[in-house]
């Protein structure tokens, strides 16, 4: 069968493709892409290991507490989206929307510069 | 064309205080002198996240100076120069200064407009996405 012999980027999954543990589309152009381009994160499990069901949406944390300023100076807060190494936590595990993740990451730098964040390891 | 600044930086540990108030009011006497204000806060000592020369501990100290640019380059200098100061961060805030002082305007004034008429539409809440619908003001919504 034609169908079988292809990859299983079959009929099925033709827009979105979220049920199917799939790689990337290359051979349907109209996709935009790997990535999904919804900002709330979106189904990033199916591409990672099968897991078929929706994430729960994570919502922004800063706009829903409307926080509009991101400080350098508060620790505790920027500590929230740093790893245990030290690296900023990437916006599809933490749902934060870009503008604020720009804000948030030039805050984690700035910190970083003047000591208050680690550049690598645990934050003491 | 003065601009607003938070300079933020990091004295050895092993500094007594009165040198400490010494330094910060040298800085701040040169600030005032070129025409401008400044203030200061003594965060206190820190731990530092890292190593910074052979100190794990500074205390810190923010100032917030309202200056021109070249007064700024000259307190940095200095602390370049100084001795017990072994990191130092400036800031500038004036432009995050303006972008929040319109925020709040249009908060405010989105929550004044939609006090006034109950409308069935509209909800109460100052939620910026909902800008088109009080159609008070068109222009101000859409750098928003």
């Amino acid at each position: 069968m034609a169908e079988e012999t292809k990859a299983p980027t079959g009929s099925a999954g033709s827009s979105g493709g979220e049920s199917r543990p799939e790689r990337s589309g290359g051979d349907r152009p109209e996709r935009s892409g790997p990535r999904s381009p919804r900002p709330g994160g979106g189904p990033g499990g199916p591409r990672e290991g099968g897991r078929k069901f929706f994430r729960r949406k994570k919502v922004c944390k800063f706009c829903v507490e409307k926080i509009e300023a991101v400080n350098y100076k508060d620790v505790r807060l920027l500590a929230q989206f740093v790893a245990e190494s030290g690296k900023i936590t990437p916006r599809r595990l933490t749902g934060v929307c870009t503008p604020h993740q720009r804000r948030l990451s030039r805050a984690i730098k700035q910190a970083r510069n003047i000591a208050l964040l680690p550049f690598a390891g645990r934050a003491q | 064309m003065n601009r607003n600044y938070e300079l933020m930086f990091i004295v050895r540990p092993d500094m007594v205080d009165e040198d400490l108030n010494k330094l910060i009011s040298t800085l701040e006497s040169s600030v005032s002198s070129a025409g401008g204000t400044a203030k200061s806060e003594v965060w206190g000592k820190r731990r530092l996240a890292y190593r910074v020369g052979k100190f794990n501990d500074g205390i810190f100290v923010l100032m917030m100076i309202e200056a021109t640019g070249a007064v700024v380059h000259e307190v940095e200098r200095r602390l370049r120069v100084t001795e017990p100061v072994i990191k130092f961060l400036t800031v500038r805030t004036d432009e995050e200064l303006k972008r929040l002082d319109k925020i709040k305007k249009i908060r405010d004034s989105k929550k004044k407009a939609s006090a006034q008429p109950v409308a069935a539409a509209a909800p109460a809440t100052p939620v910026t996405p909902a800008a088109p619908e009080t159609a008070t003001e068109p222009p101000a919504s859409a750098p928003v």
